[in-house]
């Protein structure tokens, strides 16, 4: 597939630079800028793989009109250029707990929410940390504390809803533990079963310092050893206790490994080296899509959430930035929402991404229902047959689970030496 | 010997007239040579300076600036440093974490150095003296070198299936009845990143020692054992002697490797074994640059003390 595309893109860019060329000359000689007008645009799109696919880029081309350019790198990478090189992308996904280290650099500029047709319509989980009415759990960095600028240039949030938003959501899901439950061969209830001695030398943890930390203190409050003020913003002393707790079980053998990449994970539960771990859902996904058991527990303490969005660069003007918000428009308007659900994610308009699924799917992903047909991924892998139900559930019952959210600690300088402490024990 | 008389000679005559120029102040020859000789050497130089010593330097500055999450001021601070070496005086004799990762990382470099060094010897030792012919030694000499075509990050994790749990080692020797229980410590362990530094490094070991060994004038050998010196003698004292650059070379390669590694030992340490490189690399992914770039700075001290250590047993530009 990637193939395929690679021949049309790269005589797409020769002609439009051929284009390019051609025009500079006309404008030279006629001195039209008008002529601008009927240039396509590309956009370049700065994120981590996970929401750049493809097919959404042949589909917004086929839409709108407009290129999409991938500049695919990690999260920690998505960050550093935000800070680094902020004229090195048109459009970034970034994650909101990225936020209270990327908005003081003002290079990210708030998102007019009067150019974002359905900005009223976005989950109110990530608006107002509220569901059916219900809260959420806030521990950490929730979307909501950050989802709103107090003007367009400025670097702190409000408190209050204003008309300049951080981010526009792409994605955001509750993540859990993943397990074999071929080789457990129990049920699996509670976070604090990631450091059971039952598990010796079979357990995972995500080696991102601010992350795993999280999963490790659900694991360490659920065993009943630490009860945490704010997992998401622990104190010197807790992260003092945690990383104490987590090196101790490292040094007696629980760990097999640690993993950073989302593939490491894939083929660290695939190959049974290990039987729980911190895992992400399209993670459980893959190693499902290879014909081998992989659940992703709903746990009695609740889910680790997290969400990304998009952003624009504080340098972008004129009729590329006309075109990102007419892309993140596209986007919230139902087909891309509806195509990474199929890949285990949530949108964030829900209404226009239920008319772009079948109604068996909607059942599936969103209602918790069990499957009426085969469940198929965007590529056409098959995920699950006739009968299965979603782990965890419906949509409203797995969000209002959310514990904490992924998070920058104030004492983020201190967790990272911890962290290093701990990976060098 | 055939094949070591030119290499030999070629070589040799560049060294010495250069040896020459440096004595005489290159007067002698005709005048232009001087300002031209700088201006071949200018776009090296340039491309040098552009690409090495302006991205030290920053790194070297950087190192002394304090920073805060999203941002770096230049005002200067040893706080980074101090940081590097948290309680690693005071809280001995429990090593803190720059010792405790930098004794890992030696540990590694020392075996691995050590392991390498023989094999690769051994191999390039074989190649030169026990292969006839020319179109041999070259046929072999690329057998060990073909590999290093691949990426590296693939032939480290070929490894992984032989050596996980349900891994080829594994299901062997437990169908041999030597095991009961699947053995845990091939893999995501010190053995299993020792097996593919040792893998993926000793062709850099091989080659520089080959190079040296081709260049020996297989006549010294010769007369050493008409003067009646045994195998063991002539190895002592004519091979290993005139082999001496490969071996610093090699070694240089070998160790600058192992100490500036991150991914080796993250994939096949499961990313439980510490190294300088993975901190640095965790620290530049949360925005502490200038921490970073102190752990750099360290980094690279250790590493040039170590090559200058080398150097003092053996003079490489000597024997170029």
């Amino acid at each position: 597939m990637t193939n395929k595309r690679s021949g049309p893109t790269r005589r797409k860019v020769l002609q439009s630079s051929a284009a390019l060329v051609a025009l500079a000359g006309t404008e030279a000689i006629t001195g039209f800028p008008a002529v601008h007008a009927a240039e396509p645009v590309t956009l370049r799109y700065l994120g981590t793989a996970v929401n750049q696919s493809t097919d959404i880029a042949k589909k917004v081309k086929e839409d709108i009109g407009i290129t999409i350019e991938y500049v695919p790198v990690t999260t920690d990478v998505v960050a550093k250029r935000i800070i680094t090189q902020p004229n090195s992308f048109d459009l970034v996904d970034s994650e909101y707990f990225s936020l209270p280290n990327l908005v003081p650099s003002g290079n990210l500029v708030g998102m007019d929410a009067k150019k974002i047709k359905l900005a009223d319509e976005i989950t109110t989980v990530l608006s107002k940390g509220v569901i059916d009415g219900k809260a959420i759990g806030n521990q950490g960095t929730a979307p909501f504390k950050v989802f709103y600028l107090e003007g367009k240039h400025s670097k702190k949030f409000s408190k209050t809803p204003t008309e300049w938003l951080t981010l526009i959501p792409t994605t955001y899901n509750a993540d859990s533990l993943g397990i074999r439950p071929d080789l457990i061969g129990r049920p699996i209830k509670h976070w604090s079963e990631l450091l059971n001695p039952e598990f010796k030398g079979k357990a995972g943890l995500i080696n991102v310092p601010s992350i795993g930390i999280m999963d490790a203190a659900m694991a360490i409050e659920s065993a009943g050893q630490i009860k945490y003020g704010d997992k998401g913003n622990q104190t010197k002393a807790e992260i003092d206790k945690t990383v104490d707790i987590l090196t101790k079980a490292k040094k007696s053998g629980q760990f097999r490994a640690f993993w950073t990449d989302f593939n490491e994970s894939v083929n660290l539960m695939a190959s049974g080296e290990v039987v729980i771990q911190s895992m992400w859902s399209p993670a459980v996904t893959a190693v499902r899509s290879k014909g081998i058991k992989c659940d992703y527990v709903a746990l009695a303490e609740g889910y680790r959430g997290w969400c990304s969005g998009f952003a624009l660069p504080r340098t972008l003007s004129g009729k590329k930035q006309d075109a990102a918000y007419e892309f993140i428009n596209w986007f919230l308007s139902g087909w891309a929402g509806a195509y990474l659900s199929r890949q285990g994610y949530y949108s964030a308009v829900l209404a226009t991404t239920k008319k772009f699924l079948k109604p068996y799917e909607w059942a599936y992903w969103y209602e918790g229902k069990p499957a009426t047909e085969d469940i198929h991924a965007p590529n056409g892998t098959l995920i699950e047959k006739v009968g299965a139900v979603r782990d965890g559930g419906s949509y409203d019952t797995r969000m209002s689970r959310i514990a904490c959210w992924n998070s920058v600690m104030d004492e983020n300088e201190y967790l990272i030496t911890k962290w290093n402490q701990f990976i060098a024990a | 010997m055939l094949q070591a008389g030119p290499p030999r000679s070629g070589a040799a005559a560049p060294g010495a007239f250069v040896e020459r120029v440096r004595k005489r102040g290159g007067a002698r020859k005709a005048a232009p040579s001087r300002s031209t000789a700088y201006w071949q050497a200018s776009p090296m130089a340039v491309v040098f300076f552009i690409f090495f010593v302006l991205p030290l330097v920053v790194t070297l500055v950087v190192s002394f600036w304090r920073y805060s999450e999203y941002a770096i001021i230049p005002a200067f601070t040893l706080h980074n440093y101090a940081a590097v070496f948290d309680k690693c005086v005071s809280g001995l004799p429990k090593l803190c974490t720059t010792f405790s990762t930098y004794l890992s990382t030696l540990k590694f470099c020392l075996i691995v150095w050590a392991v390498t060094l023989a094999l690769g010897f051994t191999i390039a030792y074989f190649l030169a003296f026990h292969i006839r012919t020319l179109t041999m030694q070259l046929v072999l000499a690329l057998v060990c070198i073909i590999p290093f075509w691949t990426s590296d990050v693939i032939r480290m994790i070929s490894w992984i299936p032989l050596f996980g749990r349900n891994g080829l080692v594994n299901k062997a020797l437990l169908g041999l009845g030597v095991v009961s229980q699947p053995v845990e410590w091939l893999l995501y362990s010190s053995f299993a990143v020792t097996v593919a530094f040792v893998h993926l490094l000793t062709a850099f070991m091989i080659v520089p020692i080959l190079n040296s060994m081709l260049r020996i004038d297989k006549s010294l050998i010769e007369a050493a054992r008409d003067g009646g010196a045994s195998g063991w003698q002539v190895l002592r004292h004519v091979v290993i002697p005139l082999s001496k650059t490969g071996i610093a070379i090699g070694s240089i390669f070998v160790i600058t490797m192992v100490m500036g590694d991150f991914v080796t030992i993250g994939v096949m340490g499961g990313q439980e074994i510490a190294s300088v490189g993975k901190e640095i690399n965790v620290e530049t992914g949360f925005l502490q640059f200038p921490i970073a770039a102190a752990n750099a700075v360290i980094l690279l001290c250790v590493v040039l003390a170590i090559i200058y250590g080398l150097t003092r047993f053996i003079d490489i530009r000597k024997e170029l």
